[in-house]
């Protein structure tokens, strides 16, 4: 009897052992289309190993890695300074992939007559001083300015590149994923929201900002003004199977996903 | 003789493990509540209790110069209880009145079980609903620009707490006496006499104890609120503007908060405010309930 009891704690021990294989992903929600994308076929590919995938926001990613309860964080934005000095203190060094490039849209309901939005246009609309749609040409309707959750490194980075660090006035509705702004913006007709690349969708209307369209040319050549770099974080010690990931995802069949996933490979 | 004793040793055993298991819940409470204070401690020493109930702009991840005002928040918690307990609390005592005065045994058991499944179906299930269908309407209806607010929330709320005030709203109305009942009939009084100048007033109390004990469960609701309310950290002006309860800023910034900040440490002061808040809803209720108990003559 004993015997048995210890045999079945030696099995669940083992077992715990050989399912740290697994590579755990947390972060940008933005990048989730990229990450479940590359998670699938790389399991299919490889049968034994595993990859799992969440989405609670760049910021939370990080915080992940930091803490060790993920093997990659993926994420929006660059890492913050404070970021860096809380790795530091925990003995760990990050390390940035560039993965892929996605352009931040502004999108509205497609009713909305409105084309095109300018920074100053959008800051504006964002602390909340120009309120109608009517100040914009637009229909006689109040704003209803949409925003990610500040978890979100969209959120971060829309606040650094097109409000220059004012804030979002406290009116505007809070969603803490982009398909939750994505559904609000398509239920919502004066509505309005920023989003990534790879959720561009009918539902929706995706404008231009300051006179350019976020087509993939322009984001590629880098005439589109919020093109951005996305990252997967690591631990400069990762194992080798969290790097073999990484490569994979860079690879001609990983970044093939990446655009199937709605967003921008690498240059060649 | 030694079987005598071996069943008495058995009975100890089992009573000091049920003890051991009562303990560790009470246990759990107090590492709770500790941890609640050690961790809002940062928050509290920084800026200051009253400073953070105080003030009005809840911008905590602002890059330069975060504030820490958990005014909109305290206000858009209390705002939305109390709408809802004004759609609740009427449809849960009249339910109440009708299952145990007025509906005959059958349709009084049917009920009953209606009222208890309600009570059993999760709340993102309440959420989601809400989502898909409340909101378009009430924004179709009203012509508002946006259907997540205040008021979708209280509506859904309420539903989620009426079987619950109902429940308990039943059993408060169940312990007023027969006798009382026998003696306003005897009187002459008719039903509807009975129940406004009789049992009600005997109940009063009691009912009071059980619209508490739903404004607790309304208030610490999270997940509605997170779906429902639209997240705006501002004070609603009416009940058509989006608003963002503690519950629903806890949730949704709780995961990014980088731990031992200030932002995070401001989380957990948030929470011991709500903390407070039910616990003194329970302790009230409470209270209100013994005297209830008291007043029909049940006090030991």
């Amino acid at each position: 009897m004993k015997n048995k009891i210890m045999l079945i704690v030696a099995m669940f021990i083992q077992a715990s052992f050989l399912h740290s294989e697994k590579i755990v992903m947390e972060g940008s929600n933005t990048m989730l289309p990229i990450a479940q994308r590359a998670a699938e076929v790389y399991m299919k590919k490889f049968p034994g190993k595993e990859v799992v995938v969440r989405g609670s926001g760049s910021g939370v990613g990080i915080a992940a890695i930091i803490d060790g309860n993920c093997d990659i964080a993926n994420a929006s934005r660059s890492v913050k300074q404070k970021e860096l000095d809380l790795a530091r203190k925990k003995g760990k060094e990050l390390k940035a992939n560039i993965i892929a490039m996605d352009g931040l849209v502004i999108i509205v309901h497609p009713s909305n007559k409105i084309e095109n939005i300018t920074k100053e246009q959008l800051q504006k609309i964002y602390t909340g001083k120009i309120k109608n749609w009517k100040e914009l040409g637009g229909d006689d309707k109040k704003i209803v300015v949409i925003s990610r959750e500040s978890s979100s490194g969209t959120y971060e980075f829309f606040l650094e590149y097109v409000l220059d660090k004012k804030r979002v006035f406290p009116g505007a509705v809070m969603q803490s994923t982009t398909q939750g702004i994505v559904n609000m913006v398509a239920q919502t007709p004066a509505g309005i929201g920023y989003i990534g690349h790879g959720y561009i969708s009918d539902k929706v209307k995706a404008i231009k900002y300051e006179g350019l369209e976020p087509t993939v040319e322009n984001i590629i050549n880098n005439k589109y003004k919020l093109a951005r770099p996305l990252y997967m974080y690591t631990l400069t010690n990762a194992s080798k199977e969290v790097l073999d990931f990484i490569e994979f995802v860079k690879s001609p069949e990983g970044q093939k996903l990446v655009e199937e996933a709605g967003y921008i490979p690498l240059k060649k | 003789m030694n079987n005598e004793k071996n069943k008495i040793l058995k009975e100890k055993i089992i009573e000091k493990i049920i003890f051991i298991f009562s303990m560790f819940s009470i246990f759990s409470l107090f590492l709770i509540i500790m941890i609640l204070f050690r961790e809002s401690l940062p928050s509290i020493k920084e800026i200051g209790l009253i400073e953070m109930i105080k003030g009005r702009e809840w911008y905590p991840t602002d890059l330069e110069n975060p504030s820490f005002g958990f005014f909109p928040l305290i206000y858009s918690s209390i705002y939305i209880t109390i709408l809802s307990l004004i759609f609740s609390i009427p449809l849960g005592l009249s339910l109440a009145i009708y299952i145990s005065e007025i509906a005959s045994e059958k349709i009084k058991s049917i009920l009953k079980i209606i009222v208890e499944l309600i009570s059993m179906i999760p709340s993102v299930v309440f959420g989601f609903v809400g989502v898909s269908i409340l909101v378009p309407f009430i924004q179709k209806t009203f012509n508002l620009p946006l259907g997540y607010c205040v008021l979708t929330a209280s509506i859904v709320l309420a539903l989620m707490a009426t079987p619950i005030i109902a429940t308990l709203c039943e059993d408060f109305l169940r312990m007023v006496p027969l006798n009382l009942r026998e003696a306003s009939t005897a009187l002459g009084a008719n039903k509807y006499q009975t129940i406004t100048k009789i049992i009600l007033p005997a109940a009063s109390s009691g009912l009071f104890t059980a619209m508490i004990l739903g404004a607790g469960r309304i208030i610490g609701e999270t997940m509605v609120v997170l779906m429902l309310s639209g997240g705006s950290a501002m004070i609603p002006e009416n009940v058509f503007d989006p608003a963002r309860p503690i519950t629903s800023a806890i949730a949704s910034e709780m995961g990014e908060a980088v731990k031992g900040s200030i932002h995070y440490s401001a989380l957990f002061a948030m929470g011991m405010i709500l903390f407070i808040i039910s616990i003194a809803t329970s302790i009230i209720a409470e209270f209100l309930s013994k005297r209830y108990s008291l007043k029909l003559g049940k006090g030991r």
